[in-house]
């Protein structure tokens, strides 16, 4: 199971870096969006699954998961979020300003 | 008492009060309370001379860095004592000084605050027993200059000035600092009085040669020696105060500092003779040369501060003989050289800083410094011509001034250099004599050219009736001071010799025990070579300046392009043009074309250190089996996600990630991570509103323009980046190293008081963590409203520009 | 703007908020044990909020819950850094919890400790970041 969540992991990756070299900026968003999913697979995956019931105490059961993980992509999730609506906001308000999500267009100064 | 710590402290803090003080008293000149510092910093170092001059040394000692061995250690001591009665004497005649030529129209409170700051720092670098601290109280000293250069910052020149000087001694300093790091790796430690003390053990090192290099390009750069000697011309943009003070009375005295404190330290070899004798002579010649030259009485001065600093370099070179031949009757001779060194140091700072206030108050008064469109003011200016006559004249080398007293010693000095037989200076000594003897030949010149050139002949400006030329008596102050000095050390000069250079050579010379005896000044040798040599000056001198007219044209030799100037222009307008080139060449403003660097980087270094080092490994042992369902899960989130590079329109899109986002929600849900789950599910939930509202505002999504090539080129990048991702998470899962970490958390009910792991993590034992998640969520928002809220701030529209 | 028909929409509204909001609640104070804590609790919360901007316009909403979501994101991070220096004074390293556990007639043993206020100040924080950034967009016409 391990090995099939980081291939999938890996094809996110593969997908959201290809939606990263396009040039539209919501395609770019999109792409972070994707990479996010495919880090919180491949943290899962590096913990081991199905090794234990949830980790709660008091169940009654032997073994656990591991719990680490797990809060690491709790906190990974909520950041995410607050990292995709900046994006958000930034690709809209450059296009209010611009009136173009197309980064070529948004090359700045010649000196740039 | 006042601790010698805290002096070097006091200008900082009064700089810090320097505002408020200001807004206070806006009617009167806030000069007058800055005065206040260097007067009773002043006072505070004389109560020292008495002690100073028995020979004993003040060492106070603060931890500052303790694991890196850098402490705060400050020094006072013979040596130190000189720089620091210059500093703040000086200081407070120039801030006198200051108040008059500077209006209150100008902003005093940055002139005031870097002055402070220079200030500070200038007596940070010679009580530093530290070499770190030394070295960063140099660079202020630099970084403090460049400010006040340019002071007057709307001029072009000053800019020019200010970045030249600072380039140079900025790079010189960093020079040695190198010198320093290896004086560390040879000593083991950053102690100057340690180092002195453990010498012997090092001259045969290896860094040995190179730390005495750099440490004196570092010292050759602060005191504008020859070739680095033209920063100091073009810092004479900055106000007259600066130059009078920063520019020719102390800061270009810190590499002369350097040299004598580390004379003990290096001194002795032939190499460290020839180079500071050596350049110190060349200086001392190519100053004196072009300042005759120069029609800006400013700039004559600064040649002529370059010359006279060579002259005090080569000294010191000379002195460093001693240390070769060791303590013995005859190697007197060679000690007396630093003595006459420091004593010139001295009289150096009083003619040449009452010299720079005159020419000040001539600018102001007049309008002009060019020495073609001044003259008669004799009768305009009688208090003015007298301070000027006196120290051009002390310049020149005559009676009754100091300068006399100090040319004579120097003559002296390089004649005995010429009799020494170590240093292969039996067949080169007598240059020094001859290069001296030619260098003072111009000096004279010159300042024949200040004293008559601008006081005699016609009057050339303007005629004002009743304008008063001579300016108020508070402007005049200093410069009567420095030119009473001028001759009272010419009647006295023991007084300074015993009280205070005298002191000084017992740190230079450590080793050995000096006679006071020996350094007794007197005016009147007999008709001895020095004596001949000043009189051949003057006439020879005389005749060059009266047929001035007629050999100015040998100065066509050497023209401007092809001048050290000039050398320096170029090299930093290409360098500029270099670094513009490269940066251009990949800095395209293409944000693709970043992120190709960056993937490329990556799949080549890590790509490469897989393949170097075969760690690649794939073990399907540990792995727990997939049952039927998760393959279908897997399946679906695959389609997706290769759906969204094919999607027609943004809204399939948004859709598609959404159906990854709840697909990995159930993953979460069979990999025993109810919090997950949950979380994913109702983030995913928001995160598609956020998506939806946005894409309201936002145009519709159209068809990727770019050409096919890029398209397969990024294909090719998204791919190679996805197989590292893969080789790495699979290595890493089938080389499991470590126990799972989550065994520790299984108390998490005594210590946490939870059934719940996760939280109890989150909240308690890495609590830390979620707190500083919690602030960057915040900053998060806090930029969202800002971005949305704050558009119609102030000037935006001009900053875009349409 | 063209008068719409939303009855349906704000009466399923009206319920399901609190049907929300006491999931939240319970979601908030299970999460010692259970599945929740204030992380999934703040989201859930927004998400009522959310749905309540959505069905009613945003005016509507503002008069009868006159709460500025910013404050209310700062005091959530406010509260949890302070939880944090609670520990301080007692001597302890910041942000050590400390807790009780009683039992209470009706409900049973209870834990009561400063993780649940640090918790809180979590959940208060992501509703106010949440709720503005949706509010901030969807307002900014």
């Amino acid at each position: 199971m391990e090995s099939v969540i980081i291939i999938l992991a890996g094809i996110l990756v593969m997908i959201a870096t290809y939606l990263f070299l396009s040039r539209n900026l919501i395609r770019i968003i999109l792409g972070s969006a994707l990479l996010s999913h495919a880090v919180h697979l491949l943290l899962m995956a590096m913990g081991g699954l199905k090794k234990g019931g949830p980790p709660l105490l008091g169940e009654e059961l032997k073994t656990y998961t591991d719990a680490l993980p797990q809060a690491l992509i709790l906190t990974a999730i909520v950041i995410n979020f607050a990292v995709t609506a900046i994006f958000l906001v930034l690709a809209y308000r450059t296009y209010q300003k611009t009136g173009t999500d197309n980064l070529n267009a948004l090359r700045g100064f010649k000196d740039e | 008492m006042l601790t010698i710590n805290l002096a070097i402290f006091i200008p900082f803090l009064a700089a810090i009060f320097i505002p408020f003080i200001n807004n206070r008293f806006k009617q009167t000149h806030i000069g007058w309370f800055i005065l206040v510092v260097p007067v009773v910093l002043f006072i505070a170092l004389l109560r020292f001379i008495p002690t100073i001059a028995r020979g004993e040394t003040y060492i106070n000692s603060s931890q500052w860095i303790p694991s890196y061995g850098i402490e705060f250690t400050t020094y006072l001591d013979g040596l130190s004592m000189i720089f620091g009665l210059l500093i703040t004497g000086i200081g407070s005649l120039v801030i006198l000084y200051s108040i008059y030529y500077l209006s209150t129209k100008e902003s005093l409170t940055h002139f005031y605050i870097y002055l402070l700051l220079f200030m500070g720092a200038m007596l940070g670098v010679i009580f530093s027993d530290n070499l770190m601290a030394l070295y960063v109280f140099w660079e202020l000293t630099s970084i403090s200059s460049f400010l006040l250069i340019a002071f007057w910052y709307h001029r072009k020149q000053s800019r020019y000035g200010a970045k030249k000087s600072l380039l140079i001694t900025v790079s010189g300093g960093f020079a040695m600092l190198a010198s320093f790091i290896m004086i560390y790796a040879m000593t083991g430690t950053l102690s100057i009085r340690e180092i002195a003390s453990s010498i012997d053990s090092i001259s045969d090192h290896a860094l040995f040669i190179p730390a005495l290099i750099l440490l004196l390009i570092g010292a050759f750069t602060k005191s504008a020696q020859f070739p680095f000697h033209i920063w100091l011309p073009d810092a004479m943009e900055a106000p007259t105060p600066v130059s009078a003070y920063l520019h020719s009375a102390t800061m270009v005295k810190a590499g002369i500092y350097l040299v004598a404190r580390f004379t003990p330290i290096f001194g002795g070899g032939d190499l460290w003779f020839w180079l500071v004798s050596g350049v110190g002579i060349i200086t001392l010649f190519v100053g004196s040369f072009f300042a005759v030259k120069q029609t800006d009485l400013k700039a004559l001065l600064a040649y002529s501060t370059v010359s006279q600093l060579g002259m005090i370099m080569s000294m010191l070179g000379f002195g460093s003989a001693a240390l070769h031949a060791g303590y013995s009757p005859k190697s007197v001779v060679y000690t007396q050289a630093v003595f006459a060194a420091l004593f010139h140091l001295v009289n150096h700072s009083t003619f040449k800083g009452a010299l720079f206030m005159v020419i000040g108050i001539i600018d102001l008064q007049m309008g002009t410094r060019d020495i073609r469109r001044l003259g008669g003011l004799i009768s305009l200016m009688p208090v003015s011509f007298t301070i000027a006559m006196i120290g051009s004249f002390s310049m020149a080398g005559l009676p009754p001034f100091n300068g006399f007293l100090s040319k004579e010693m120097f003559f002296t000095s390089a004649l005995n250099v010429s009799n020494l037989d170590i240093f292969s200076l039996n067949t080169w000594g007598t240059l020094f004599s001859v290069i001296a003897w030619g260098a003072s030949v111009f000096t004279f010149v010159y300042c024949m050219i200040i004293v008559f050139k601008t006081f005699f002949g016609e009057y050339k400006g303007r005629h004002h009736e009743n304008k008063q030329f001579e300016p108020p008596i508070g402007m005049l102050i200093s410069p009567i001071i420095l030119g009473l000095f001028v001759v009272g050390i010419f009647f006295f000069p023991n007084l300074v010799g015993k009280y205070l250079i005298y002191p000084a050579l017992g740190h230079i010379f450590p080793s050995m025990t000096l006679q006071l005896d020996a350094y007794s000044i007197t005016a009147w040798h007999g008709f001895n070579t020095e004596l001949m040599m000043t009189i051949a000056i003057v006439l020879v001198g005389g005749f060059l300046y009266l047929t001035l007219h007629r050999w100015r044209g040998v100065y066509r030799l050497f023209p401007e392009t092809r001048s050290f100037d000039a050398v320096y222009n170029h090299s930093l307008s290409g360098m500029e043009k270099g670094s513009a080139k490269l940066t251009k060449l990949y800095m395209t403003g293409f944000l693709r074309d970043y992120l190709v660097y960056i993937y490329l980087f990556l799949v080549a270094v890590t790509g490469g250190v897989f393949i170097y080092t075969g760690a690649f490994s794939f073990d399907l042992s540990q792995d727990s089996p997939v049952s039927s369902y998760e393959w279908i899960f897997v399946v679906i989130i695959l389609t997706a996600g290769f759906a969204i590079l094919f999607a027609k329109s943004r809204l399939t899109a948004i859709l598609l990630n959404g159906v990854i986002g709840f697909s990995i929600a159930f993953f979460f849900v069979l990999f025993r991570a109810p919090d997950l789950a949950l979380t994913q599910t109702i983030i995913e939930t928001v995160t598609t509103v956020l998506f939806l509202l946005c894409f309201y505002f936002l145009p519709e999504w159209k068809k990727e323009s770019s050409p096919p090539s890029s398209k397969i080129t990024n294909m090719l990048i998204s791919v190679a980046v996805g197989l590292i991702f893969i080789v790495i998470g699979l290595s890493v899962n089938s080389g499991n190293l470590f126990e799972q970490v989550s065994l520790f958390f299984e108390d998490a009910d005594e210590l946490a008081g939870g059934n719940n792991i996760v939280n109890a993590i989150l909240g308690d034992f890495r609590a830390f963590d979620t707190m500083l998640e919690v602030v960057v969520l915040f900053i998060g928002g806090i930029g969202v409203y800002s971005i949305l809220k704050l558009k119609k701030w102030k000037g935006e529209e001009n900053i875009e520009g349409d | 703007m063209k008068e719409t028909n939303d009855v349906i929409l704000h009466m399923v509204t009206k319920v399901v908020v609190f049907i929300i909001l006491t999931l939240a609640i319970y979601l908030f104070i299970a999460g010692h044990n259970q599945p929740g804590g204030g992380f999934i609790s703040g989201l859930v919360l927004s998400s009522a909020f959310v749905l309540l901007y959505l069905s009613f316009d945003v005016e509507t909403v503002n008069s009868g819950l006159p709460l500025n979501f910013v404050v209310v994101a700062a005091v959530g991070v406010f509260l949890s850094v302070t939880t944090g220096f609670l520990a301080i004074f007692n001597g302890k390293s910041f942000l050590t919890h400390t807790f009780t556990s009683k039992t209470f007639p009706l409900i049973g043993k209870t834990e009561m400790g400063t993780v649940t206020l640090f918790e809180a100040g979590v959940s208060l924080a992501v509703v106010g970041v949440v709720v503005t950034i949706i509010l901030g967009i969807s307002e900014d016409v």
